[in-house]
């Protein structure tokens, strides 16, 4: 392959592909190379998807500058891209005097923040505000929300996509050469010319910067496991339920309600030397089930539906092992490349903002010449169990299609399985149809649509059935046919 | 949408479904329809390819395609309408069905609505089973389908978790179609699904069945790689030590099936926490007046005769309520003591003749099981033995019957 990009993206995450939609304003060749099968795999699709308000990152910070920035915006850019969002406000609950004094100290970080609408309040007004949680008075946060972080992540990529920026899935980035002023990207497909790098791989930031010549940075994985609960659990919690930090800051497990009325509870924090490894321990299970029922009183078993696990690459100083604020850079080491490193929560919220600035970085080397074509909006998938019944009338008599239920948990129809199997990213999996529709995130767990799912796909695609893909490289989902 | 009166609609073309659909017919009651999700009537009999139903309701061994083609000739031969392709969205108190089909919405007015449909696998995130979430992790049922059905072979090394039928079934199928099935792990001390099932598809394969057992982690980024398997202790907690890795593509999980009520509970059915399904009354009436609910809806049966037999209980009790318009009230309720998990019907009357199904909760041998009305024990049922995977299910006579005082059903 040897066309030369303008731009190479490394990493299709929530991150990389709010930086390729930024770029795409401008009148740039643009690629984006992720190593996974699809956008949306590793810490952008774990993790609670909570619009942060910005009160717990130090002030001045790229964390805060970046958190209270991308909050204030998200109304538009959620409406720009389709993507299901609720300004819900959260609580950051007490118990005891000492959590008093840390939402104290949150509230006064939050003010120079320039968070808006802090208020501590007291048991009566936390118990109006949502009758759920657990604790004694709590910080009012207003301006925090909720978001489905795979539809967000989606959504930047297609709108990115749609303005011309082209998506290489299953291209991991093994070595990085510059040769008379351009990269060479060797992935385990094929090698990738580019005049400038950006560097959002997220987990494997560190790799990457020291592949670009940039040497020193450490990453630490902390793991974090959370359970997923029935939506008959979810008609029980308004708002995310967070916890007084202890002394040491960060927030331990907390309750969230998902925009599609699930609920989540976690995650706890476990230090791994492996970040790629989701596995749930029953330690860990057992801790949110304890942690969890003090923010949320409803916990209990049997709404349990799944669990998984996610790692956030926290950026730490080697010998302190204090966290360290997100990196944004140009450096001289490495030319036309823009280095982005230790992006973990509020990754989500700053995906943006962050993005700006990578696009900052470029412009004071080159002038950027604006896209006229560019369009910032993008439409999802119609969810035809949110219409109105005359709605769901027209829509079936337009495309039989949404006549046919496939996920009956989520009254998923097979015109939004088919249509996300026919996604402009070219994604083929069965988890890129779950993460686009819901169909298998139920309380059934695709017991009824998976077999449907797969069928959808190989009829569509034209596949065999030793080529439906779950969700990895490697996780064919049949071995064969079973005669003839 | 133009709404469509009828007398019945049922909510399902399964083996439920249908008994009650042809025994309503005999009943008279002609204005109705079945609604069915899927391709063809039947239901989950439709991939169940192996033998062994039949045996008390046609007195001979059927295939489930086999079975199920029975009711299916009398509702053609009967010209009961049914509509296939056709996935209810809602029904209301009011007895108002809606449903979604290529063809439209459809909007139904009933005077009776039946509850047929059935119940699903609980899954691996209901138990909590720690690990990794690769491909190769499947409920039986799923694998059921896509063997028997989309002719897709799911893997070629295989470990299975619980002992239900429907794992039994797998294992036994897996191995005929050159899968190696390792083992079957039981976390309880005893075996959950029928000693049948345990001879013809686990001993005759030489598949070990261990019990007291469970999988305790699972292993693999894309495709299953592994799973660690533990002895339980009496608490059913792991105990540590005991680990053991076992190296597959495949887990199949048959660790349980679930009353699917989410439509029963859009239209106020109350639900027993015991069996997951409606509380119904000796006319399997629900606590929505004119809602029925029978077959594995209401609680999970082991046979699917007992399905049929009860779905015509219903369809004659339906019957009586289209045509007076009500039903004896049914005041008496019926409680359990530990050891029994449910009974079904939970409320009677008093002054019909009627069948309680009820499970021991634990194995027994040589019990007497008793029921008692205001002091009096009214019915004693000896029997040699008793386990968690049949059902038991005792008549009783309305002269044995008092009017007024709850029924208390104790085992010894």
């Amino acid at each position: 392959m040897n066309k030369l990009y303008d731009v190479i993206i490394i990493g299709a995450g929530v991150v990389g592909s709010a930086v390729a939609r930024e770029f795409a304003r401008f009148s740039l060749k643009i690629g984006v190379l992720e190593k996974e099968l699809d956008v949306c795999c590793e810490t952008s699709a774990r993790n609670t998807g909570v619009l942060h308000a910005g009160f717990t990152y130090k002030t001045g910070s790229l964390k805060a500058q970046c958190a209270v920035e991308g909050n204030a915006e998200f109304d538009k850019v959620a409406e720009e891209l389709d993507v299901p969002f609720k300004r819900t406000g959260k609580v950051v609950v007490g118990f005891h005097e000492g959590d008093r004094q840390s939402l104290l100290t949150y509230k006064a970080v939050g003010d120079a923040n320039g968070v808006p609408g802090l208020a501590i309040i007291d048991k009566q007004a936390l118990e109006k505000l949502d009758s759920s949680a657990g604790g004694e008075f709590a910080m009012h946060a207003p301006s925090s929300g909720i978001l489905n972080p795979f539809i967000y992540n989606i959504a930047l990529a297609e709108n990115a996509k749609q303005n011309g920026v082209d998506f290489y899935f299953d291209n991991e980035v093994l070595a990085i050469q510059r040769k008379n002023g351009i990269y060479e990207l060797t992935t385990n497909h094929a090698v990738y010319q580019t005049r400038w790098v950006v560097n959002c791989a997220g987990l494997n930031s560190a790799k990457i910067s020291s592949m670009l010549g940039i040497h020193g940075y450490t990453l630490a994985g902390f793991k974090g496991e959370y359970f997923v609960l029935d939506k008959k659990a979810g008609q029980y919690l308004t708002m995310p339920v967070y916890p007084a930090p202890g002394p040491t800051g960060g927030f331990a497990t907390h309750a969230t309600p998902t925009v599609d009325g699930n609920v989540l509870v976690g995650p706890n924090s476990e230090l791994v030397e492996d970040f790629e490894d989701y596995g749930v321990t029953p330690a860990g299970m057992e801790e949110l089930i304890a942690e969890g029922v003090k923010m949320f009183k409803h916990m209990k078993r049997e709404y349990f539906i799944r669990n998984f696990a996610g790692t956030r690459p926290k950026l730490i100083n080697k010998e302190t092992r204090q966290v360290l604020d997100f990196v944004v850079e140009a450096r001289t080491e490495a030319p036309n490349s823009i280095n982005l490193v230790g992006i973990e929560s509020p990754g989500l919220t700053c995906a943006l903002p962050l993005a700006r600035r990578a696009v900052a970085l470029m412009r004071k080397k080159e002038k950027l010449i604006p896209n006229k074509n560019f369009n910032p909006k993008r439409k999802g998938i119609l969810c035809f169990a949110e219409q109105s019944r005359e709605m769901q009338k027209e829509l079936i008599e337009k495309d039989p299609n949404y006549g046919e239920i496939i996920c009956r948990c989520e009254n998923v129809t097979k015109a939004e399985i088919v249509a996300a199997v026919h996604n402009c990213l070219g994604v083929e999996t069965v988890l890129g149809i779950k993460n686009r529709t819901r169909a298998t995130m139920g309380r059934c767990q695709g017991g009824y649509c998976e077999t449907r799912i797969a069928e959808i796909i190989q009829e569509e695609l034209h596949k065999k059935e030793t080529e439906v893909i779950y969700a990895r490289r490697g996780s064919a989902m049949f071995t064969g046919k079973v005669r003839g | 949408m133009a709404v469509i009166n009828k007398d019945v609609v049922i909510i399902g073309g399964g083996p439920a479904g249908l008994a009650a659909a042809v025994e309503l017919n005999k009943q008279g009651i002609s204005d109705i329809v079945i609604l069915e999700r899927e391709k063809q009537l039947g239901g989950i009999l439709r991939q169940c390819i192996h033998d062994g139903f039949g045996l008390t309701r046609f007195k001979q061994t059927l295939s489930g395609p086999e079975y199920s083609q029975r009711f299916i000739n009398q509702v053609e031969e009967l010209q009961i309408e049914y509509i296939t392709e056709t996935t209810v969205i809602d029904i209301t108190p009011d007895k108002k069905v809606i449903a979604a089909s290529q063809n439209g919405l459809l909007e139904y007015q009933a005077k009776a609505v039946v509850l047929t449909m059935g119940c699903r696998e609980r899954t691996r995130g209901a138990i909590s089973i720690p690990g990794t979430r690769p491909a190769g992790v499947y409920n039986a049922g799923v694998a059921q389908a896509y063997i028997n059905l989309h002719n897709t072979m799911v893997g070629k090394e295989v470990v299975i978790l619980g002992s239900g039928d429907i794992g039994m079934i797998m294992a036994r199928r897996m191995t005929l179609e050159g899968a190696k099935v390792k083992a079957v792990f039981e976390i309880l001390p005893y075996p959950s699904g029928l000693p049948r099932n345990i001879e013809q598809c686990l001993n005759d394969y030489d598949i070990p069945l261990y019990l007291s057992h469970t999988v305790t982690n699972i292993r693999g980024r894309s495709r299953l790689e592994g799973v660690v398997v533990s002895e339980v202790d009496e608490q059913l907690k792991p105990i540590p030590g005991t680990e053991k890795e076992y190296a597959c593509d495949t887990l199949i999980l048959s660790v349980g099936l679930i009353p699917e009520n989410e439509l029963s509970l859009a239209c106020g059915v109350e639900l027993d926490p015991r069996t997951k399904g409606a509380i119904v009354d000796e006319n399997y009436q629900t606590t929505t007046d004119g809602v029925f609910a029978a077959g594995n809806v209401l609680h999970v049966h082991d046979l699917v005769d007992f399905v049929s037999l009860e779905a015509e209980a219903l369809a004659r009790s339906v019957a009586g309520y289209i045509k007076a318009s009500r039903l004896d009230n049914c005041d008496i309720a019926i409680t359990t003591d530990v050891n029994i998990s449910h009974t079904i019907p939970q409320k009677i009357s008093g002054f019909n003749d009627c069948k309680l199904s009820l499970r021991v909760r634990k194995p027994m041998k040589n019990c007497e099981i008793e029921i008692i009305q205001n002091d009096a024990i009214i019915k004693t049922v000896n029997l040699k033995k008793a386990i968690p995977a049949e059902m038991i299910q005792i008549k009783l006579d309305k002269t044995e019957l008092q009017a007024v005082g709850e029924i208390r059903v104790v085992v010894r």
